[in-house]
């Protein structure tokens, strides 16, 4: 994600959705089970995103992308099915299915939508990667850095030591995805970070596992 | 959404952020006859954690198919007929006495919805999300699975194409229940990884 700076200049931001380790949070509000769906309006949510997305085609990249591009503020203070609504409503409109002015005007109020796609698009996809570099035992770091545009390198794994655990075959790298028509594919691998090198306050006997594409790592 | 019409005070305005949507997509012939209700009918009666327990007590029963389901997720949850949709790459991971799994999404909400159905809000939610890779020994005491200091806690943060399940321990004092039976022990919770039968 980007936001402007007083010059005019765009700098890089990540994403609020990404969440592990955010701190301030408070309990889990746990229920031991609850209904498929609580209210109607989130069963025709899920519904009209299964639409949209094959309407629009979006791959999966560019839905979650189209989630991460909500205002922060109005994704941590909406429910999931409200992110849903307004990617499903951002994807329709930026793909000229329905005007913002219409769902407005229908709605009987205002829609917000998500911001715009401010990473450049992505033209050549690079090449694949066919074989695994690592195999499970291996040691790797994971890069630092922040892309732009989507990813599903967290943040809080990024720049860390950890230890290849699985190799999960070859995947469509979905930095690539949400940005272009093109795609790479890469073997992923599930990396094991032992907990306090992810935290300085980091819990005894914790072992945090993240799966990651092949260019998320050194 | 017809009857509430008549009374446009109760309908909420995310309700008709919805319905404005579903109308105008409506109009265009996007949204095929029934398909909400059948939506709400396979995620209410066929994909739910029912689904789960039926492999979980499977691998409690049969030592074998145990083996398979840790080996390849995926081809053995196919062995009772669940996958499909965010169940294409299955890997499940078993709870031992002195070691405790537990799943989130940091990113998102990804879960293995043939097996679990949809996720919970609260698995959706940034509480969750943001601690359970963080703290995830306050967080699991917090919602009643005190753990151990000595068990060892593995996070599996579901991140790329993997959905995982967790396989609980079976519970003592079970020997000579059936399948069925067993299965009625299983919650989702167990299969999360937030709490111990």
């Amino acid at each position: 994600m980007l936001a402007g700076s007083p010059g005019g200049r765009v700098l890089p931001v990540d994403g609020i959705h990404d969440l592990g380790g955010m701190q301030g949070f408070g309990a889990v509000g746990h229920s031991p089970a609850e209904p498929a769906f609580q209210h109607r309006w989130e069963a025709v949510t899920r519904a009209m995103m299964l639409v949209v997305a094959g309407a629009v085609a979006a791959s999966g990249g560019e839905f979650r992308h189209s989630i991460e591009r909500m205002e922060p503020g109005h994704y941590l203070t909406s429910s999931y099915y409200e992110h849903w609504l307004t990617a499903a409503a951002t994807l329709a409109v930026e793909n000229g299915l329905v005007s913002v002015a219409e769902l407005e005007q229908r709605a009987g109020g205002r829609f917000p939508l998500s911001g715009p796609v401010l990473a450049p698009r992505i033209v050549d996809a690079g090449a694949d990667v066919g074989k695994p570099r690592f195999e499970a035992g291996d040691r790797v770091l994971v890069r630092e850095w922040h892309p732009p545009g989507h990813t599903r390198c967290p943040r809080y794994v990024r720049g860390k030591p950890g230890v290849v655990v699985r190799v999960d075959g070859i995947h469509s790298v979905p930095d690539v995805e949400a940005h272009s028509a093109a795609r790479r594919f890469e073997p992923t691998y599930s990396v094991r970070f032992d907990a306090a090198d992810l935290w300085r306050d980091g819990q005894r006997g914790v072992a945090v596992h993240v799966d990651l594409w092949d260019s998320y790592l050194e | 959404m017809s009857e509430e019409s008549h009374h446009p005070a109760a309908v909420s305005p995310i309700e008709r952020r919805v319905a404005a949507l579903e109308a105008m997509l409506t109009e265009r012939g996007l949204v095929p006859g029934g398909f909400i209700d059948e939506i709400t009918r396979r995620y209410e009666s066929e994909i739910g954690p029912m689904n789960g327990a039926k492999v979980v007590a499977r691998a409690w029963a049969d030592p074998a198919y145990k083996k398979r389901l840790l080996t390849d997720g995926t081809a053995a949850v196919a062995e009772l007929g669940f996958g499909g949709a965010e169940g294409d790459h299955m890997v499940v991971v078993a709870n031992t006495a002195a070691i405790h799994n537990v799943i989130v999404c940091t990113l998102c909400s990804c879960y293995p919805w043939p097996v679990l159905g949809l996720p919970p809000a609260w698995y959706k939610d940034p509480p969750y999300r943001a601690r359970m890779v963080r703290e995830p020994r306050t967080v699991l005491a917090e919602m009643g699975c005190e753990l151990p200091g000595d068990t060892e806690i593995r996070v599996w943060d579901s991140s790329a194409e993997v959905r995982y399940l967790v396989l609980p321990e079976r519970p003592s004092g079970t020997e000579g229940m059936t399948e069925a039976e067993l299965a009625a022990l299983v919650t989702r919770d167990s299969m999360i990884g937030v709490a111990r039968l």
